[in-house]
């Protein structure tokens, strides 16, 4: 009989890539597809040595394409299935998750950011937003969530399968090299021991009773005929999408009441955001700093008081302008400047940020 | 008295759907036939998940009274993957043709027959790109025209037609059972159809029957023309038969060496 | 309390340096700090140098990789250039002694520094393979934040299966440890309550 991997809280220290497969295991799931890639392949080395002890299954496919396709049938079949994959294996996962997101089937994947484009470097990166929250030939109806520690990449990877399974969109916990590969302190925790209830799981094929007889066969698909078909269908899950992003979206911020500059950030990097506001603070300078938790969805408003309220806007990343284009877009009408730390594949550093803020005279 | 002339239908074909989508003359209706008495005889209706694949395949997404997913070209094969090592109870047959099988689902065909994933696929192969208009096909026949060898296939530039079934054949570990059959002996297509579903209830190993099929709509051929390009034409290049049955002896780079310490 | 240690270390791939980093920073997480470790590497996993960040303070640590180290360890000829971009005025430079005509040539006269013979120690007095372990006991002993306790728990932790099959080698690395220690803390002006 499987016992469950984690009892109450646990404190631990580990990379971040063990943590993932932690939680995974700690939030059901049944199986993992996966192919190597740098920089998560730990994530099914754990997780492949702890999975047959508590009976939960793995396939290592032939490449990340069959690894998302696999993914999606393992869903289908009614399972909490999940995938994780970087780099030129997120481009080729895209294929899949636009089915997904078209046949809205809860898809969980872990993306460890590394740099780009193509094979580039196996070390870090925030250059795969734009891939992981608008990849598919589609809409981007997706949720992505940023986690910036090891605490919130094990909260993150078992809500993602939540939030999955109760709204059915494709989600997607957008991590990275350095996350991945670092060791932090982390507690790691049984759902229930924090009040978190996994979402239940429902087969999409293989249902119970004899199909055209007892019941509707399931007949499932992507394609359509006309174009009014299609709208119908997009509108309705359009329509739905928005209507949950209040639930779903999360952000965090701090010291923004009276910020004159507001220093924008997602993932790790939010970090040394936040302690440049401190550094900041300290010496006078009224800094604040916003992070989008929810990348998709991403609500303009919540940002858009605090982003009128200050003189500057800086936006911190370790890509050129991909979340910069959201807050922007976002952000459309608003007078404030908005500028950018742009460092594609760079780790950030708060001490850096301050001297760009200086240098720039932001503030 | 009227003796309405009505079809044999077999149960698992879902009535509402019919008369299917397919062009007059197609070979797909045949397969299908062959298929759904297959699932009859072994009575898995209940359990057996269908996958199609994009081109003329999808078309089948609502053909039978089973739970379907039509899936992404060349992907089918991992989609059913995916359902059958979460759900090994379920029994699953993944249905494409010659592109999505030996061309953009060629890695995946290469795998699952190494892995010998318990998959019964069923490749039709009617020689062209048919959905999208006519292109050559893997398994266009060398001197054959079509939208994109208008001058016939060169066989010294875009090689000789893939022999899908002697490839998986050559891979596949023991107790996969590999099959190809043809429109023009439908009984015996439908026997390699259910020795297939078969080798997948017990859980010997892959299962693959590709089936000989016609496409008249983009052959531009008349009916006779039509069975005899199936009969004589592509027979020539594709021999019908089974390849790989579970009950052969192991011979040759096919014998298994059992790794130290295995109890047989 | 401002407490705030970053630390760099280089060496060639198989002088243990990883090890040392990872020791470091889980007796400094078991003793109570927040403590962040990550490894440095390329798309060639294997060749090339290992480089190493540890981080220690009292508050989350902001950034994975930092600009200037407080300690920086350079173990091998290539290592001394791979870390000049970690060295600032400020920063202390340990090398193993055989470097310092390369250190010199790279940092000049004036860069406050610690010299190591822990090559020679390593070989003459112990053993080539607790080479690293010296190392760990220097940086013990210069930042003076941990408990010997600590340190010990985590090499148990670390090595524990090895020295299960050979107790022995518990008593060498301790040695190490404390040879190391000894030269470190000769040096202490980084550590508590900087």
């Amino acid at each position: 009989m499987a016992t469950r991997p984690v009892t109450g809280e646990q404190r631990a220290f580990m990379t971040g890539n063990e943590v993932v497969a932690w939680a995974a295991l700690a939030a059901g799931a049944d199986i993992m597809y996966g192919y190597p890639i740098t920089p998560q392949n730990e994530i099914m080395h754990y997780w492949t040595r702890m999975a047959p002890k508590y009976e939960r299954g793995f396939l290592q496919t032939e490449d990340e394409i069959s690894a998302g396709f696999a993914t999606v049938g393992g869903v289908l079949a009614g399972k909490r299935a999940f995938t994780a994959t970087a780099g030129p294996g997120n481009v080729l996962m895209q294929e899949a998750m636009a089915m997904a997101e078209m046949m809205r089937l809860p898809t969980v994947v872990v993306v460890t950011q590394r740099g780009g484009p193509s094979t580039a470097t196996v070390i870090y990166s925030q250059q795969e937003l734009n891939l992981t929250c608008f990849g598919g030939n589609g809409e981007g109806l997706r949720i992505v969530y940023s986690p910036s520690s090891h605490d919130e990449l094990f909260l993150y990877t078992i809500k993602a399968f939540n939030s999955a399974w109760k709204y059915r969109f494709p989600t997607f916990v957008l991590g990275d090299g350095y996350q991945s590969k670092m060791r932090e302190p982390v507690t790691i925790f049984d759902p229930e021991a924090r009040g978190i209830t996994m979402e239940p799981c429902h087969p999409m094929v293989g249902l119970p009773g004899l199909p055209g007889e007892e019941r509707d066969p399931a007949h499932l698909r992507n394609t359509y005929n006309l174009e009014d078909e299609l709208y119908e269908v997009l509108m309705t899950a359009i329509k739905e999408y928005e209507a949950i992003a209040p639930q779903v979206v999360e952000w965090d911020t701090y010291a923004v009441d009276d910020a004159e500059l507001l220093i924008i950030a997602h993932g790790v990097v939010s970090r040394a955001a936040r302690a440049a506001v401190v550094s900041l603070r300290e010496r006078g300078f009224k800094a604040g700093y916003f992070r989008p938790v929810t990348l998709k969805p991403f609500l303009a408003e919540t940002l858009r008081p605090l982003a009128a309220r200050a003189r500057n806007l800086l936006v911190v990343e370790s890509a050129y302008g991909q979340l910069k284009r959201q807050v922007q877009a976002g952000l459309y009408g608003l007078e404030t400047p908005v500028t950018g730390y742009l460092r594609p594949g760079m780790g950030i550093t708060p001490e850096e940020i301050v001297e760009f803020v200086h240098a720039k005279e932001l503030i | 008295m009227a003796i309405a002339a009505q079809p044999q239908m077999p149960r698992v074909w879902r009535a509402e759907t019919k008369p299917h989508k397919f062009c007059p003359g197609c070979g797909h209706g045949i397969v299908l036939k062959a298929l759904g008495e297959a699932i009859d005889a072994l009575d898995i209706q209940e359990r057996t998940i269908f996958g199609c694949d994009i081109g003329c395949s999808l078309l089948s997404w609502d053909f039978f009274n089973l739970d379907t997913v039509q899936t992404h070209h060349g992907r089918t094969t991992p989609v059913l993957v995916g359902i059958k090592r979460a759900r090994p109870e379920l029994v699953v047959v993944s249905y494409m043709g010659d592109g999505g099988a030996y061309a953009i689902g060629a890695q995946h065909l290469v795998s699952s027959a190494s892995r010998n994933d318990l998959v019964t696929i069923i490749v039709v192969n009617n020689t062209v790109y048919a959905m999208t208009g006519g292109q050559m096909a893997p398994t266009t026949l060398p001197g054959q025209k079509t939208e994109t060898t208008p001058y016939g296939r060169d066989a010294s530039l875009t090689g000789r037609p893939i022999l899908g079934p002697e490839l998986v054949a050559a891979i596949a570990p023991p107790g996969a059972y590999v099959a190809r059959g043809s429109i023009a002996n439908i009984v015996q297509l439908k026997n390699f159809i259910q020795k297939g579903l078969q080798n997948q209830l017990e859980g010997r190993g892959i299962a693959f029957i590709e089936a000989l099929s016609s496409c008249p709509t983009n052959w531009h051929t008349n009916a006779a023309a039509t069975w005899r390009f199936v009969e004589k034409e592509m027979t020539a290049y594709f021999p019908v038969g089974e390849l790989r049955t579970p009950e052969e002896k192991a011979a040759g780079r096919l014998q298994e060496v059992p790794p130290r310490g295995f109890q047989s | 309390m401002d407490f705030n240690l970053k630390i760099a270390l280089a060496g060639e791939g198989g002088q243990g340096v990883q090890s040392v980093a990872e020791i470091i920073t889980e007796a400094a997480y078991q003793a109570g700090f927040q403590a962040l470790y990550i490894p440095n590497f390329g798309v060639e996993q294997r060749g090339g140098v290992s480089v190493a960040f540890v981080q220690v303070s009292r508050e989350p640590v902001s950034a994975p990789k930092f600009t200037t180290g407080d300690i920086v360890v350079a173990l091998s000829h290539r290592a001394v250039e791979r870390v000049r971009q970690y060295v600032g005025e400020k920063t202390l430079l340990v090398y193993e002694a055989g470097l310092e005509d390369d250190v010199r040539q790279v940092y000049g006269e004036r860069q406050r520094r610690l010299a190591v013979p822990a090559l020679a120690i390593a070989q003459e007095e112990m053993h080539p393979r607790v080479f690293n372990v010296i190392i760990l006991g220097v940086l013990v002993g210069v930042t003076g934040f941990l408990e010997r306790r600590d340190v010990e728990q985590a090499l148990e932790r670390q090595f524990g299966h090895k020295f299960a099959q050979d107790p022995d080698l518990r008593e060498l690395n301790y040695r190490a440890l404390d040879r190391g220690y000894e030269i470190g803390s000769g040096k202490r002006e980084v550590g508590n309550g900087r």
